[in-house]
């Protein structure tokens, strides 16, 4: 099984490596994507928890009487 | 400003492309890149000298659709995934000043996906690594998945004299 590329370029010698990754950098890669998986839901649900939250206060301030421009002017 | 060396992702794509042993012969560099992923993850990790430590990012960043502010650990640039509008890229560019001295390095991006529809994300940030070591590497990596062919980045470096 072919593991996948990276490349590195020497940037005082101007050599180019592009070679495949080793089975510890393709467990580092597994590890990596996981946590990235993991920090990009935890912010969606952050996001998420914020805008059920603004929603819900804006309909409770609507219905103390304050108009969708005062709300929105806040 | 030069340009020190250009990228480009052959066939097959990679996991990852280092610019490594950079000079200190320059004031700032400048990364300009262009970037499509074979995932569906947007973001592309950018590491210095092979660390993911002491990275801090203030991003403004929305799509179309919605716009937030958000505070990171990690350093993200964009890239265009899979799922995108076929044969577009992202549009970045880091400025580094003053990558080689001895104080804590801050600098900016821009960040643009080329696909024109919603949901095409752009960020705005000022980064900070705290770390008084000349930056010698420089790593992208996409999220998750590989980068795709193609996809090209360059490294250009900067006098002041």
């Amino acid at each position: 099984m072919t593991h996948p590329k990276s490349i590195e370029v020497n940037c005082t010698t101007g050599e180019v490596v592009e070679r495949e990754l080793t089975a510890a950098e393709m467990e580092q890669r597994v590890i990596d994507a996981a946590a990235y998986a993991i920090e990009k839901a935890e912010q969606e649900a952050e996001a998420t928890a914020k805008a059920n939250a603004k929603a819900s206060g804006d309909a409770k301030l609507l219905a103390l009487g304050l108009t969708a421009e005062e709300i929105a002017a806040r | 400003m030069e340009l020190i060396e250009t990228i480009t992702v052959g066939s097959g794509g990679v996991a990852s492309v280092t610019f490594s042993a950079i000079p200190a012969t320059y004031t700032d560099l400048r990364l300009v890149t262009s970037l499509r992923g074979t995932g569906t993850g947007t973001d592309t990790r950018i590491d210095f000298n092979g660390l993911t430590t002491n990275q801090s990012q203030i991003m403004s960043r929305g799509n179309g659709v919605a716009a937030s502010s958000v505070t990171e650990a990690n350093f993200y640039g964009i890239q265009v995934t899979s799922s995108q509008t076929a044969n577009t890229f992202s549009n970045g560019e880091l400025y580094i000043p003053n990558y080689a001295g001895a104080n804590n390095k801050s600098f900016s991006q821009t960040d643009v996906q080329e696909t024109n529809a919603n949901g095409a994300w752009m960020y705005l940030s000022a980064l900070l690594w705290s770390s008084t070591a000349a930056i010698t590497s420089i790593k992208f990596a996409p999220g998750a998945g590989n980068f795709a062919q193609f996809s090209s980045l360059s490294l250009y470096g900067i006098k002041s004299t």
